[in-house]
């Protein structure tokens, strides 16, 4: 099976956002792989180990991505890609990287895409999908169980709390969702592996793309952070004291009882 | 002034509540827009469209077919793609829920069209609208424009408030006839996990639960207060790996984002990444036996004590004062 995994470097969970110059500062943050894209790694080497076949991961991003990728690999996939805009593309959205991933795709024989639900950073969760229709393959989002038996895909997929039964077939995009899996950690030798694993680089020019063909159909005119919020007010005395003083603070001060 | 379509969501036969915030964020867009509200399914739509009139829109489009029963991808983007056919619209409005989330990126993929997911303010009106969003869950927000192209944008449930509800408003309920076929994938079943009525991401009031909670038993006080305040319940990280709920309830960096008025964290020590996901809640409770808890730094009102003897009391006199 050709499987592929789209996968986006993020901030590390534990990073508090600055910004500087109008934008996030990102000078001496940590990056992981975007915990959904972890969960879409871990589910493509498990479908590889049960059907055979081979695992890419594909990024769109900067060279600093090949660490992230180089992890992908340590974890158990084969292949990665290392789509580099860095030197093209300044202010690019959805728009941009799902063109981008759609010119890659092309040529491709797809068996399955997965990818995270969302990324941490932008949250829009919409590279996925957007590919999904520019190959004309059906796509399932926010998955948290997967069997494929021969064309044929028996997906649990989340809706809010809610379990769908969805089947569908080969071709096929999905999105993962927390508790689809417990992604694994790199072994010491899989990271020794992982250094000799095939990490392909491309420039959008090696996609037939010029820096118009991608450009974003939004642009981010200011980025702020929210209001730092102050500690309030500990209450005092016996619990049935606290707990009355608690709920006419709510109804009378918060007003939202 | 434009026209707007506006997607509205059904769940059991009525309209989700994001149905009628998707007609007051076209309205705020430009007070002057055209808003045409779609309603998909397999049942009798019109006295649904009737009510989304009634909530500001001036027309409503109704597409029933029997393949629309349940949600899907190809079912719902053929509907959706048929209705801007006929309309031709200058914008397009969704709730950024599951349904939303799915169908809005490739219905933006089909028109080529820009979209800004998510959206929790609308700033300006007009040619200066600016569309503001969380990024990184909320530690940080930004503000976005379309370039060019439809206005195309999600809306975070919760944010935006409804217009009110005017029962004298009338307009015309139009049907719209789409053939829905090969449908690639298909639901077997559904079941229902979610906690019984109010939705964590439409909820008002948010009872979290965290590891002091200690057990899967132990989130029965929460669900008893969840339920005397009309809310949901939610978890940490720490209580969704420790087991004591499913991972649907998790809010954080991984997990929901939410909003509510108020948000009630209990046993929670308020790791950053669980603040990310509900500290831009208008007012937060914190109950913790540690003092030092770091949620205590965001809370508007903290108790400091043993959860198991707060919650049940807080519930009795919540009940005492709702009578």
């Amino acid at each position: 099976m050709n499987i592929y995994v789209l996968m986006k470097k993020t901030f590390d969970t534990e990073e508090k956002i600055q910004i500087s110059g109008g934008k996030i500062e990102d000078d001496g943050a940590e990056f992981i792989i975007n915990p959904y894209d972890e969960y879409a790694i871990e589910e493509a080497i498990k479908i590889r180990d049960e059907h055979g076949g081979e695992v890419t991961i594909v990024t769109v991003g900067d060279e600093d991505s090949e660490s992230q990728l180089r992890t992908g690999l340590a974890m158990g996939a084969d292949k990665a890609v290392l789509i580099n805009t860095e030197d093209d593309v300044e202010e690019g959205d959805q728009v941009t990287t799902a063109k981008i991933l759609e010119a890659y795709f092309e040529d491709k024989e797809v068996d399955i895409i997965l990818a995270g639900n969302v990324a941490i950073d932008e949250a829009s969760g919409q590279v996925g999908p957007r590919l999904a229709d520019k190959l004309d393959i059906p796509y399932v989002t926010t998955i948290t169980s997967i069997d494929i038996d021969g064309d044929t895909v028996k997906i649990d997929k989340d809706v809010e709390g809610d379990v769908e039964k969805v089947e569908t077939s080969l071709p096929l995009l999905v999105t993962c969702q927390q508790g689809l899996n417990e992604p694994r950690y790199p072994s010491l030798p899989g990271i020794m592996k992982a250094k000799k694993k095939p990490l392909e680089e491309l420039e959008i020019d090696d996609l037939d793309l010029d820096e118009d063909d991608v450009e974003a159909a939004t642009e981010t005119v200011e980025i702020f952070l929210p209001p730092e919020k102050e500690a309030g007010k500990v209450l005092e005395g016996e619990v049935d004291e606290q707990v009355k003083e608690l709920v006419s603070l709510l109804k009378s001060e918060a007003k939202v009882l | 002034m434009g026209k707007y379509l506006v997607i509205s969501e059904v769940r059991d036969g009525e309209l989700r509540n994001v149905s009628f915030e998707n007609i007051a964020a076209a309205k705020q867009i430009d007070e002057s827009n055209e808003v045409v509200a779609v309603v998909l399914g397999d049942g009798e739509l019109e006295s649904l469209g009737q009510e989304l009139i009634q909530y500001g829109a001036d027309k409503a489009v109704v597409v029933q077919h029997e393949n629309l029963k349940n949600y899907t991808s190809d079912g719902h983007t053929q509907a959706v793609m048929a209705v801007i056919d006929q309309e031709d619209p200058d914008g397009i409005v969704l709730g950024h829920t599951s349904e939303g989330k799915d169908l809005s990126p490739r219905i933006a993929s089909k028109l080529d069209s820009g979209l800004i997911s998510d959206v929790t303010q609308i700033e300006g009106s007009g040619d200066d609208v600016k569309f503001v969003r969380p990024i990184y869950s909320g530690k940080a927000f930004e503000k976005k424009v379309i370039k060019d192209g439809k206005t195309f944008i999600t809306i975070r449930p919760n944010n935006i408030a409804p217009l009110e509800k005017d029962e004298s408003r009338s307009g015309d309920v139009e049907r719209v006839d789409v053939d829905i076929k090969d449908l690639r994938t298909t639901i077997k079943e559904v079941i229902r996990k979610a906690s019984e009525g109010v939705d964590l991401s439409e909820a008002n009031v948010i009872v979290a639960g965290g590891r002091g909670v200690k057990s899967k038993e132990g989130f029965d006080p929460l669900y008893e207060l969840a339920d005397v305040l009309g809310g949901a319940v939610g978890a940490s990280r720490g209580a969704a790996d420790a087991g004591y709920c499913d991972y649907s309830l998790q809010i954080g960096q991984t997990g929901k984002v939410v909003t509510p008025d108020l948000y009630i964290a209990v046993g929670i020590s308020g790791a950053i990444q669980h603040l990310a996901g509900m500290s831009n809640s208008k007012v937060i409770v914190a109950i913790n036996k540690d003092p030092e808890a770091n949620i205590f730094n965001v809370a508007d009102y903290g108790i400091v004590g043993d959860l198991f003897e707060v919650v049940p009391a807080l519930t009795e006199e919540i009940k005492a004062l709702k009578g």
